[in-house]
């Protein structure tokens, strides 16, 4: 029989009173781990598909002349006729002070040519580097080899072109390995081909027009490799493809401060649950704690004994919250993922917050309750018998 | 040898025209081993004497030795330890906590001492079956009846061995056998050593004790022996 022992006895003989009391941190505990575990698995979901996504650093000459879009996404001065950034020059990116976040670095040269006798626009890759960068690629057929080409989806339509047919590109007559299958980008308009036969086609020996690097992984330092980029190559100028990700990124950002908020607001109420009913059950004991002053308990031994209390079912609402909150967080996952599916993983630093957060919060709404009892006369408590 | 002695001990209530003291100007000197009776009608200040001797009420006046300890100058604390080293309490109305079982009532004294589990447990086995309650240890309060609450209450009080037995009214809720059982464990405790001070209205129950103090309107309006008392009521 101990301090801990007592107050043990007293919640398992004040069940209602005990189980109002978890219950009111529970719901706090639990909602805080539901939307905090809502959050990261989020942003578990927009990280992974970060990484999914393909180039986000488009490499350009620089050049202050004529714009053009690719991708729907703007590209500086550029211009086909103007500038090309040579292809010996690209060893450099891979020697940048963060090359370790290089996935790929993928050139490609671009150049107007004729093909079926109607003017196209074709692209040299590099296919290797463009299974990374360009994942979402699907082609009906084969990757293009020497003497072959691959038509986008729409060139494919409008030059009447199929899986092995042959075509004439600037002269020179090309077999059709496979059709890219329909991007909804610029891609459907192209013709491509591996990147050493479309410089030679296009006179370009040596040349790149741009080059698409996948520096993709969490929390990669983009800004700083864009400038290291643009170091590494003074005649080229690198933009970061950032503006999608880092608004949804945003938005995940804007959801986990609300998550936080409403926490914080449903653990506040949760707290006021144990100081409204600790205080309750230190004006019900009045007598009792009479008598362990009488028998020689001193203030803070009285004061520990509710405090105790408290935070034995302050540990039981954060173990058994983190539980519920989880379950809770997988139940409404697939209302918030875009993909619809996922599941919350088990985070310990979660776990321990939870447990955390019902201990404080806990511990402090019982403080006041316990210093009362513990400033009680006994004398005055006694009577109350 | 002197165990309590209280000069001058003054304990008022209220304020202005309903100010009421409860103690004027008690002085008493108390030997160790000596059974003490207090006697007095309602409002004559004897529960007031017992708390202020039980510690848990403070005097606006006089001085209180025990031991040669000044507990009046002691800070809470230390006077939490005083009671609960030199002090044994057994109230009318038992006051045993419902939610315990006997044996751990018996306990709570022991509950902030860091002793063995196991020990604690004997001290508690030995406390009750010195006051026959031996084999009702996991009973509760409820499932006992008053006489044995009541000796589970002196139980408690005696566990820690202390030299001081205070009794505010111990028989109040028994039956006349219960009554004469528990009059023969305090009688037989102050002939073991103890020094007992019991509250009582009971001229039957004061007549067990060597000492019979009365009081009225807060003061000590004299005493006699309680065998002179005992023999008084029989005949």
């Amino acid at each position: 029989m101990n301090l801990t022992d007592i107050a043990l006895l007293n919640l398992r003989r004040k069940k209602a009173k005990a189980a109002f009391v978890l219950a009111g941190l529970l719901t706090g505990v639990a909602t805080m781990v539901a939307l905090m575990g809502l959050g990261s698995a989020l942003t578990h979901e927009i990280n992974h598909k970060l990484e999914k996504y393909g180039a986000n650093i488009l490499i350009t000459p620089r050049s202050d002349q004529l714009n053009m879009s690719y991708g729907g996404m703007s590209l500086g001065g550029f211009s086909f006729d103007a500038k090309e950034i040579r292809q010996a020059d690209l060893g450099a990116i891979r020697k940048i002070k963060n090359s370790a976040n290089v996935a790929a670095v993928g050139p490609m040269v671009l150049g107007r040519t004729e093909a079926a006798g109607r003017p196209v626009l074709l692209a040299g890759v590099d296919w290797g580097e463009a299974r990374i960068l360009k994942p979402w690629w699907k082609l009906k057929g084969k990757e293009p080899g020497l003497g072959q080409v691959a038509p986008g989806a729409e060139a494919a339509r409008l030059l009447g072109l199929t899986t092995g047919s042959k075509v004439k590109v600037a002269g020179r007559e090309l077999t059709v390995s496979g059709v890219l299958e329909p991007t909804g980008s610029q891609d459907d308009h192209l013709l491509f081909m591996p990147l050493a036969p479309a410089q030679e086609i296009l006179g370009k020996q040596g040349l790149v027009s741009l080059v698409e690097v996948a520096a993709l992984c969490k929390d990669c330092p983009i800004e700083a490799m864009v400038t290291q980029i643009d170091q590494a190559l003074p005649g080229a100028k690198a933009v970061a493809i950032q503006s999608v990700v880092k608004g949804r990124m945003e938005a995940i950002a804007h959801f986990k401060r609300f998550a936080l908020g409403v926490s914080l607001l449903v653990a506040l109420l949760g707290a006021l649950v144990v100081l409204v009913t600790m205080m309750g059950s230190v004006k019900e004991r009045t007598g009792e704690i009479g008598i362990f002053r009488a028998i020689g308990f001193r203030s803070s031994q009285v004061m520990r004994v509710v405090l105790t209390e408290a935070l034995i079912l302050s540990a039981a609402a954060g173990l058994l919250g983190y539980l519920a909150g989880h379950l809770a967080g997988e139940l409404a996952l697939p209302l918030f993922s875009q993909d619809g599916g996922g599941h919350l993983p088990w985070d310990p630093s979660l776990a321990g917050a939870a447990l955390v957060l019902a201990l404080v919060c806990g511990s402090a709404a019982s403080l006041y309750p316990a210093w009362m009892a513990s400033r009680l006369d006994p004398a005055q408590a006694l009577r109350t018998l | 040898m002197s165990m309590i002695i209280a000069r001058d001990l003054v304990k008022t209530y209220g304020k202005g025209s309903s100010l009421v003291k409860a103690l004027d100007s008690v002085s008493l000197e108390i030997d160790a081993g000596q059974f003490t009776a207090v006697m007095g009608p309602s409002g004559s200040g004897k529960s007031t004497l017992l708390a202020v001797l039980g510690a848990l009420n403070t005097p606006e006046g006089g001085t209180y030795l025990v031991d040669d300890i000044e507990v009046f100058a002691l800070g809470s604390d230390k006077r939490a330890d005083f009671r609960r080293e030199y002090l044994g309490f057994v109230f009318q109305s038992f006051n045993l906590v419902p939610y315990l079982s006997l044996a751990e009532n018996v306990m709570l004294p022991l509950a902030i001492k860091r002793l063995p589990k196991r020990q604690k447990l004997d001290m508690a086995h030995t406390a009750l079956e010195r006051v026959g309650l031996a084999g009702k240890e996991k009973r509760l309060p409820s499932e006992v009846s008053g006489g044995e609450q009541e000796r589970a209450a002196v139980a408690r009080a005696l566990v820690n061995q202390p030299p001081i037995l205070l009794a505010d009214e111990p028989t109040g809720n028994l039956d006349q056998a219960n009554t004469h059982r528990m009059m023969e464990l305090l009688k037989q405790l102050g002939v073991e050593g103890m020094t007992i001070v019991m509250v009582t209205h009971s001229p039957t129950c004061a007549g067990y004790a060597d000492r019979v103090i009365n009081m009225a309107d807060g003061k000590l309006i004299g005493e006699e022996s309680g065998v002179t008392l005992a023999t008084a009521c029989a005949v």
